[in-house]
């Protein structure tokens, strides 16, 4: 178990890394969405390649940071009916949820997703608008972004695990109510 | 028992679908995995074939190539800026100074910076928070109501849903297939009449009990004539100069949503910047409550997708269609059952869920019983607003519970023992509202031309902004001869077979096609 721990550990420290890297990008694409609209209104042209940055930063703000706001526990849930519940049953619902509803979907997305990638990178794939940039990179963000979502399940996984056995305290305390506001500050 | 399944699988789906949602792990994996199951069931039964889960890469793909989409982590990041950086207070002091000789004063000061506020930030937990932190404490001090006072202030936070730039309009607009400048212009005058009926409330309630919202003793008011006068418009420019920056731009059609809301989030910065807020760790917040808040929509959005491929694979949205356009009534029967039936959803999903679970199914039925896309988008709008104020689990209520005091304390101007507001009085404050926008939903329903009067319907601006959108991105997701024509060697099914399956409602997908 103290293995599995360290690798729980080892998991958490490189989704919260990579959370906190790539969540700059949304200030990148604040500043280059805002100069391409500027330069659009000022010179009458627009190059696609700046347009696709665009949405290359962020999808890979979003597929990249899947597995981060899992380790934060923001993922939306509906916990009208079983936040009553005790501490216990939460922690179970978690470990259900994680083994039939995340992982499952989440490795047979990225197993679909490998060859597509090959595919693009084999064949140099390009953006089909004049001045597009390649496309692998960005189909790269896919099961890439899947894969760290896999890894923090695992994690999660091994904490509640841990706890159960009273190894650890309660890795996913309740808040102290169902919508706190600094969650909230995100609606 | 096979005959049932094979017969029953959408309605069977559906039900399943309730119960992994109310599982409580989040929505994002549990409508996935109902996807997943019954595409299994599905394979296993020969209803299906398994090339169908083939699509999945293509789909996540076209999300993460979604235009539109790209418009929500700008006007969040844009929120949360200007949350932080203290506008609301700003404007919530001095418009309070400007009303608060009036009978209802504050609490029409409430109602108007809501509104401004929504036309901002489009954030309602930054409305109902900095509003509850500091007009509830002077309400209470003044004697105002108690339930009125937490009723208004729950309220019109959620107006921050309604008044374009809201996050939900966008996704709506996205669902829906139509674009979002349209949805923010209709929903403009529905969202200014239902902050109109707030004030016409306060109005009632005021005149019928002068008790319930007294005007400010002459010693509250610190600011008067000129002095006022210049801090009215000092505190007024830097929003207004965003909405233009943000709405202007994007209702005269020089600028996509995206592109409005990427100025708004850079005037954002700068406007911060100059008030000498801005610093790092604000700057880190920010981005890493956008980014959070990026990933759990789109993978929702992810989620339902792999509901949505195989619902629709099993003639899911065919068995809606007929159930929605089979019922009595034609339109105003459709519309009434729906209207019903999303308000009592409200009180369990909030409006993300419901827009990426349920407007997809609701769409094509309506669109066949001939319903103004737009104007249908706009009617959920007002009637998802209710979730956010519904006892017992509205959002706004939560928010305000939060920053209401919970025990009695001592007002520091007055030195009066001031009650704490109970959770009781919060929830009956928002009831008065909630019936409100129930009439407003009735409203809407009766007068669309509140909605469609305002959409621009004549060809200039709709070739515009095809154009603008063409050139913008290429909204093919299907084949793409562009880039067929780069390999011609290739055979096509080696190549493309995740382009080659665009038989289960590719159109969906596609919001920016040119009708």
């Amino acid at each position: 178990m103290n293995i599995l721990l360290a690798l729980s550990r080892l998991i958490d420290g490189l989704n919260g890394a990579v959370g906190r890297f790539v969540y700059w990008a949304v200030l990148v694409a604040v500043i280059i969405s805002s100069g391409n609209a500027v330069v659009r209104y000022a010179f009458h042209t627009s190059s696609n390649a700046w347009l696709e940055v665009q949405w290359y930063l962020f999808s890979a703000i979003f597929m990249l940071c899947a597995g981060y706001t899992l380790l934060r526990n923001e993922h939306i849930r509906i916990d009208v009916i079983v936040s009553r519940f005790s501490e216990r049953t939460l922690i179970w619902i978690d470990i259900i949820g994680t083994v039939l509803f995340l992982l499952p979907i989440s490795i047979i997305i990225m197993y679909l997703s490998w060859p597509v990638l090959v595919e693009s990178f084999v064949r140099h794939e390009m953006s089909s608008d004049a001045g597009g940039l390649i496309r692998w990179p960005v189909k790269l963000l896919i099961p890439a972004g899947f894969l760290l979502l896999v890894l923090q399940g695992i994690s999660e996984l091994i904490k509640r695990i841990a706890f159960l056995q009273g190894l650890i305290p309660n890795p996913a305390p309740k808040k102290q109510d169902a919508h706190s506001p600094v969650e909230g500050a995100a609606e | 028992m096979i005959q049932f399944l094979t017969d029953n699988m959408a309605p069977l789906m559906f039900v399943v679908l309730v119960f992994f949602l109310l599982f409580g792990y989040p929505v994002a994996f549990a409508l996935a995995a109902n996807g997943l199951l019954f595409a299994f069931i599905g394979i296993e039964l020969g209803l299906l074939t398994p090339a169908l889960m083939q699509a999945l890469p293509e789909r996540v793909f076209g999300i993460m190539r979604n235009d539109t989409l790209l418009a929500i982590p700008f006007f969040t990041f844009m929120g949360l800026i200007l949350e932080r950086s203290g506008m609301a207070e700003d404007l919530l002091d001095t418009i309070g100074q400007l009303f608060g000789p009036m009978r209802g004063g504050l609490a029409y000061a409430v109602i108007f910076v809501g509104a401004l506020l929504a036309a901002t930030t489009g954030v309602v937990a930054a409305s109902v928070i900095s509003m509850g932190l500091i007009s509830l404490p002077i309400m209470l001090r003044y004697g105002y109501d108690r339930r009125l006072a937490s009723g208004v202030i729950a309220a019109s936070g959620t107006l921050a849903q309604i008044i374009p730039p809201s996050l939900v309009l966008i996704v709506m607009a996205d669902q829906l297939g139509r674009s979002v400048g349209d949805m923010y212009a209709g929903a403009m005058i529905p969202g200014l009449i239902l902050a109109a009926l707030y004030a016409g409330y306060v109005f009632i309630i005021s005149m019928v009990n002068k008790d319930a919202a007294p005007a400010l003793p002459l010693e509250a008011r610190s600011l008067r004539g000129m002095q006022l006068a210049i801090r009215v418009c000092v505190s007024l420019v830097p929003p207004l100069v965003l909405i233009f920056l943000v709405l202007g731009t994007i209702f005269i059609g020089v600028a996509t949503p995206t592109e409005g809301g990427a100025m708004g989030a850079a005037g954002a910065l700068i406007l911060a910047l100059m008030k000498r807020k801005l610093d790092w760790s604000l700057l880190r917040q920010a981005m890493d409550t956008t980014a959070k808040l990026s990933a759990f929509v789109i993978f929702i959005l992810i989620g339902s997708t792999v509901f949505g491929l195989t619902f629709r694979a099993v003639n899911g949205d065919l068995w809606v269609e007929h159930l929605l356009t089979s019922l009595p009534g034609g339109q105003l029967g459709f519309l009434i059952v729906v209207n019903i039936m999303v308000f009592v959803l409200a009180f369990f999903l909030d409006f993300f869920e419901l827009a990426f679970i349920v407007v997809p199914l609701l769409g094509p039925a309506a669109e066949k019983l001939g319903i103004d896309l737009i104007w249908f988008g706009v009617l959920l709008g007002v009637n998802m607003q209710t979730s956010f104020m519904h006892p017992p689990f509205g959002f706004a209520l939560f928010y305000l519970r939060s920053v209401a005091p919970v025990a009695d304390y001592i007002d520091k101007v007055t030195g009066k023992l001031i009650p704490k507001i109970t959770t009781g009085q919060i929830y009956w404050g928002a009831v008065p509202f909630v019936c409100i926008q129930i009439i407003m939903v009735g409203l809407v329903i009766a007068f669309p031309e509140m909605v469609t009067s305002m959409l621009d319907r004549g060809p200039v601006l709709n070739e515009s902004e095809v154009q603008m959108q063409l050139q913008i991105e290429s909204p093919n997701y299907g084949g793409d001869p562009a880039a067929e024509s780069e390999t011609p060697g290739e055979e096509p099914e080696a190549g493309e077979t995740e382009e080659d399956t665009p038989d289960f409602g590719e159109q969906e997908e596609d919001p920016n096609a040119p009708k």
